[in-house]
């Protein structure tokens, strides 16, 4: 599970001895994130976003445990409780205000995560699987914070609710009965929000529980790195601690400045003034727009206006906003260059680049109102996003010819900074396409 | 150990080579994945609606207030509904139109009570994914066919609230209802 010559746990004192000897717990946390982690030595700030989900996952579960001793789940009290903890119970403002940005900084680094991962090729084999559950991971969270959001039960909740579930209600034959079930009624009503509430409580722990496994399967193989080289030495690699805890650290002191930016200066920049009307089930708001981190999907969702092949509009967006989801779990075997870190693939580069700006013009269009010329943007943004990872992917990975891979992470750090003459920084023998699985 | 071999001799079945382990296991396991089975049942029939959601109330409309060119919105099983007294313009318009070419093919007629065209009720649920569509309420935007709008994600509806542009795919639902006297109805 780890390299040779990784460091070895010897606790000294009798009392971390007799506890290591019962329940060997400080040794599995020590080889997991201690001394006893050998990581990449040439690890950039984009390997900070791994850790910093994990605290925005701990802000959102402290503050969220807190706003459940002060939530009433019954759509009589659950608008006028919000409110109350925002103005009468001590610090609730705070409470609530760092439990709904803190979801959109969980987003943002989560998505940065995964930008990361597209980029680097850390998709690849052998980490597939560290992949296929940080995609679990995505599904929950986004699960969850649909549901957090309809617990305020303002306008923007009730309508979010009927939507969200009303997506179900355009699979044939099955989807209305399934609406009715997820709901426990016609409508968003006490029922749906009760069960909303149990489940958004629950999931949280269930992220956390696959969280330790998306870990335990990125320890099998250890974590890759910006080269794409696997690991081929000790002196590829320091330990994780005090090497990336530091830098971690670091990287979690910029993330709180920048979270407490918001919190304190524009805690209601990203949510909708219409959420603090409360639910009114026979007015539907002007613009329904769901938070932004769901815009890219929403955008996907609204692309269909017309039906194809005698499938309704209706329920080909729903298909499409699934499978630009379901689509990433294939993407291990899409894309089949040998080569892992965009740096050498110089085509794959500025393809990933245009993903991005296509991603980001989803999201825009899907926070835009249903009419021209957004719609057309987002009809030719999708199928963008489908053609990259079905065509263009696959074509790229056949008929790229890469740059030059380093001989290993050593040398890449020493030519970076021109350091010569130490036993592993051999210019020219570096062509090594096909990086062996040293872990 | 000894007595574990035993007990497979004990086990052995005649010349089919099947043991009474073997059925005893297989039927032990079957037993115990019906009764799974048998559990998840009510885990999962008791997120359906509740008796007192089913509980199913008829809406009495009083339409004598409506005049032509006016619309109503009131409840019916929790959901809006719209209540439409057409003018004769929108009632032309939406004959003029050829229902067969319609995504969702009907005609005025078919969706109101014989020799009462112009009272158009119809849930006000849009069909692509359950917003309330504009177009009832005084000033409100009926969309580019003149009877509702669909602020979600753009479903246009004509004067006899059919489908006409957007992603919905059917017309507003027309619930079951009935004249109780010239000037009132009953939904459900």
């Amino acid at each position: 599970m780890s390299f040779p010559w990784a460091e070895h746990y010897t606790p000294k004192h009798p009392l971390t001895q007799w506890i290591d000897e019962k329940l060997p717990l400080p040794r599995l946390v020590y080889n997991a994130v201690g001394a006893g982690y050998p990581v990449p030595r040439n690890l950039n700030y984009f390997w900070n976003f791994g850790v910093l989900a994990g605290l925005a996952l701990m802000i959102q579960i402290v503050t969220g445990v807190i706003m459940a001793m002060h939530y009433g789940a019954n759509t009589l009290v659950a608008f006028s409780s919000i409110e109350q903890t925002m103005r009468d119970v001590n610090s609730g403002w705070l409470m609530r205000y760092a439990h709904a940005n803190g979801a959109s900084f969980f987003f943002i680094v989560v998505y940065l995560h995964i930008f990361r991962g597209l980029f680097y090729g850390s998709y690849k084999a052998p980490r597939e699987m560290v992949w296929l559950l940080g995609l679990v991971i995505f599904l929950l969270m986004m699960a969850t914070a649909f549901m957090g959001y309809v617990l305020p039960w303002g306008q923007m909740s009730y309508w979010g609710a009927k939507v969200i579930t009303g997506l179900f209600g355009a699979i044939p034959v099955v989807g209305e009965p399934i609406q009715t079930w997820l709901l426990g009624g016609f409508a968003p009503g006490n029922a749906s929000l009760n069960r909303f509430f149990s489940l958004h409580f629950l999931l949280p722990f269930v992220i956390a529980g696959v969280i330790i496994l998306h870990i335990w399967a990125l320890h099998i193989p250890g974590s890759s790195n910006p080269t794409g080289v696997e690991v081929k030495g000790p002196q590829d690699t320091v330990p994780f601690h005090p090497y990336y805890t530091a830098k971690d650290g670091f990287g979690a002191g910029v993330f709180l400045i920048l979270f407490s930016i918001l919190l304190f200066f524009a805690p209601n920049y990203l949510g909708h003034a219409d959420n603090y009307i409360e639910a009114n089930p026979l007015s539907t708001p002007a613009h329904i727009v769901p938070e932004w981190y769901f815009w890219p999907f929403y955008a996907i969702l609204r692309a269909f206006t017309v039906d194809f092949f005698f499938i309704p509009a209706k329920l080909l967006g729903v298909l499409a906003m699934f499978a630009s989801i379901l689509l990433l779990f294939f993407l291990p075997w899409l894309d089949t260059s040998p080569v892992r870190s965009g740096n050498y693939r110089p085509t794959f580069k500025k393809f990933w680049w245009i993903l991005i700006a296509d991603v980001v013009v989803l999201g825009y269009c899907g926070g835009a109102p249903a009419e021209e010329p957004y719609v057309m943007i987002s009809q030719i943004a999708s199928a963008y996003y489908f053609a990259h990872f079905l065509i263009i992917l696959p074509l790229i990975s056949r008929f790229e010819k890469p740059l030059p891979l380093p001989g290993s992470i050593t040398e890449s750090v020493l030519n970076r900074h021109n350091i010569k003459g130490e036993q592993d920084a051999l210019p020219g023998m570096g062509a090594d396409p096909q990086p062996s699985n040293a872990g | 150990m000894a007595s574990v071999e035993h007990t497979d001799s004990q086990g052995l079945a005649g010349e089919d080579g099947v043991r009474r382990r073997d059925f005893i296991n297989i039927a032990a396991v079957s037993f115990a994945g019906v009764g799974a089975v048998a559990v998840v049942i009510p885990l999962v029939d008791q997120m359906n609606p509740s008796a007192d959601v089913l509980a199913l109330a008829s809406t009495e409309v009083d339409l004598t207030a409506i005049q032509p060119g006016q619309a109503i919105k009131t409840t019916f099983r929790a959901q809006p509904l719209f209540v439409r007294h057409l003018t004769e313009k929108e009632i032309a318009e939406a004959d003029k139109v050829d229902a067969g070419g319609l995504r969702d093919p009907q005609t005025l007629a078919e969706r109101t009570v014989d020799g009462k065209k112009q009272w158009l009720v119809t849930m006000g649920v849009c069909t692509h994914l359950g917003c309330v569509p504009l177009g009832a309420g005084e000033g409100e935007n009926k969309g580019e066919f003149g009877g509702y709008f669909c602020p979600c994600h753009g479903s246009h509806y004509d004067t006899a609230a059919r489908i006409r542009k957007g992603p919905a795919p059917k017309n507003l639902e027309v619930p079951k209802f009935a004249f109780t006297s010239d000037t009132a109805i009953l939904v459900g």
